[in-house]
């Protein structure tokens, strides 16, 4: 059993961490930071650099939290989540949501809605 | 001075502005994409542009490789991973500076140190070019014949880590070359009568740069991504002032001649820019951890090879890299041949062409210096949208050079070659030289035997070609010598430019 937190490196992501360590506490289980890229892009916004997963991890330890984090390259992003979660077999996962324009949805499409309709567990969408 | 201003009159009519900045916009961007640069462009661009007025398309190239090489040093200062393989030193001290919090100075005092050195050699191109012209007009076909022997051979020694390599791709280029029915039997032709005109070399181009590129990148697609360090606005103090205008016009002094000779563009005289640098600096301490003039010195010395290049280019047709190979295939698609007879045959697209270049040179740094930041977003396409739309062009483009199905299948065939050389570190530009300049060199060595009536001594007859011949003796010394070496020594000698692959190097 543990919360899972979908990261990234903004506001929403930082969102859904604050929310998941704080569930985890509650819980008293494990926490799990997923921050994974598609790996297409020569650069990626969204993927956390080394010394800020550093950091993270240093601090949430601090505050008792026992956290693992998950970083990895896959084609498609929300399932490499819901991999993760099925894996450890998670009680909750935490995602950040964000208004999406329809075309900006159309082109991108949404991380966080996969997980909302494909997870086999609850899910928690939080706003920064 | 009156053909220089008639060819601004000329270069500054709003549509030929338009392709400026057309080129410069676009040189830019593939110059900050690693992998695209501004060789792979040009020949992309080369068939769409067929029905352009060879001056604008011109202008439009010229303003491309100035680009490349202002776009690079971004890539190499904020990601330390060269956009091309003339900043690969830049990437040395300028990312240092980038993780020191200096990227807005290093991105400065490579802008202003590109536009300086860019300007200054294109000055010294319009002085020159007009002095050689006549010069070459003299040489007979020996002495032609020597100078393009010393090209191919000066292209594949000089550049890149393995010799043997370079040779296998200058051999592929030459065996390239020959096929065709030009000498009036058929060679390499297979009974094929689509290959009785030779294969295109523009489809090559494409194949090679492109294709071979683009499945290099399919076949590589999944990556971590790369730490980017932010920017803002860049500028310089004046302490950076001061620091930096040495290095500048020393550059300057490395990087012209060396892109005038055939040995291979911006790479020696960056490197020799760069230890200069460290041994005259004021601070050599900070050499290794950011120091300003490893950047400025690399980066004036790339754009002016860049201007000496097109000198070479202009006035014996002889291209040094691979940007200026290709060029020269649009001078040719265009039934123009730069030549002895090039400048005085055609007086307003050459002097329009060299106008262009200041243009171009002073857009670029109007462009770069203010968007500096929004130019590193771009490396955040995905890149199988880039590729799509690179193999589109490539297809089209391949497909257009003589509207038949026949060159498809050439391009497919060269793009496996192309990803078989990047595969294995095959240098590719030797194969683009040697098909260029292959079927020249036995043209000129039929026309010097025609001459002399089947007399071999002919080949030696003129002072021109015994200095060649004497620098090739030179050169092949200098590699034997080289391979005897032990082993061990070599592998200190080696840059350390390893993360680069041979594929970047367009």
């Amino acid at each position: 059993m543990s919360v899972i937190a979908a990261y990234t490196p903004d506001e929403f992501g930082r969102a859904a961490l604050e929310h998941a360590a704080a569930e985890a506490v509650r819980r008293q289980t494990g926490l799990v930071v997923v921050n994974g890229t598609r790996g297409d892009a020569l650069v990626d916004t969204r993927y956390a650099h080394d010394d800020e997963i550093a950091a993270l991890q240093s601090r949430l330890a601090a505050d008792g939290v026992e956290v693992t984090v998950r970083r990895d390259v896959a084609p498609d992003v929300a399932q490499l989540v819901l991999d993760v979660a099925a894996e450890t077999g998670a009680a909750l996962i935490v995602v950040g949501i964000r208004h999406r324009s329809p075309v900006g949805k159309a082109l991108m499409g949404s991380v966080s809605q996969r997980i909302l309709l494909d997870a086999t567990c609850p899910v928690l969408a939080v706003k920064p | 001075m009156d053909l220089l201003l008639e060819g601004f009159s000329q270069a500054l009519t709003p549509t030929n502005l338009l392709f400026a900045v057309i080129g410069v916009l676009l040189g830019t961007a593939v110059g900050v994409l690693p992998g695209i640069g501004p060789a792979m462009t040009v020949a992309l661009l080369l068939p769409v542009t067929y029905n352009v007025e060879p001056a604008s398309a011109l202008i439009m190239f010229a303003g491309i490789y100035y680009g490349g090489m202002y776009g690079g040093s971004t890539t190499s200062i904020l990601l330390n991973t060269p956009g091309e393989s003339s900043s690969v030193i830049t990437a040395l001290e300028g990312n240092k500076m980038a993780k020191a919090g200096r990227a807005s100075q290093a991105l400065a005092t490579a802008a202003i140190g590109s536009f300086i050195a860019g300007t200054i050699g294109t000055v010294l191109l319009v002085a020159l070019a007009p002095q050689i012209g006549p010069l070459v007009v003299q040489l007979g076909a020996p002495s032609y014949f020597a100078i393009l022997l010393l090209a191919l051979l000066a292209v594949t020694v000089v550049l890149g880590s393995s010799k043997l390599r370079g040779f296998a791709s200058l051999f592929l280029g030459l065996t390239v070359g020959l096929v065709g029915t030009s000498t009036g039997q058929p060679r390499l032709t297979f009974g094929q009568g689509q290959l009785a005109d030779g294969i295109e070399v523009v489809v090559v181009a494409v194949a090679i740069f492109a294709l071979g590129e683009a499945l290099w990148v399919a076949a590589h697609l999944r990556r971590k991504p790369l730490e980017i360090i932010p920017v803002g606005q860049p500028w310089m103090s004046k302490k950076d002032w001061r620091r930096s205008w040495g290095p500048w016009l020393r550059g300057t002094a490395y990087g012209f001649p060396f892109g005038a000779l055939p040995a291979g563009g911006a790479e020696v005289p960056t490197f020799l820019s760069y230890v200069t640098e460290r041994k005259l600096s004021k601070h050599p301490e900070e050499f290794g951890h950011g120091a300003i003039e490893g950047v400025a010195g690399p980066e004036a010395a790339n754009n002016a090879s860049a201007a000496g290049t097109l000198l070479p280019m202009l006035a014996l047709g002889l291209p040094t890299t691979a940007t200026a190979a290709v060029i020269l295939v649009a001078f040719e698609s265009y039934g123009l041949q730069p030549g002895p007879q090039f400048m005085s045959a055609n007086p307003t697209l050459v002097w329009a062409l060299l106008a262009s270049l200041f243009i171009a040179n002073t857009l670029l740094l109007v462009i770069n210096l203010p968007m500096a930041p929004l130019w590193a977003k771009l490396l955040q396409i995905p890149r199988p949208y880039l590729y799509a739309g690179i193999l589109f062009f490539a297809s089209l483009g391949a497909y257009a050079a003589n509207f038949s199905a026949f060159d498809l299948a050439v391009l497919l065939v060269f793009g496996l070659l192309g990803f078989a050389m990047r595969r294995f570190g095959i240098p590719v530009l030797p194969l683009i030289i040697g098909v260029i300049l292959g079927p020249r060199l036995e043209s000129q060595l039929a026309e010097a035997l025609a001459i002399s009536q089947g007399d071999l001594g002919t080949l030696w007859s003129e002072p021109v070609a015994i200095v060649c011949y004497l620098i090739i003796a030179l050169l092949v010394a200098w590699t034997i010598i080289n391979v005897v070496r032990p082993a061990s020594r070599r592998e200190q000698d080696a840059t350390p430019t390893s993360e680069t692959r041979e594929g970047a190097n367009l």
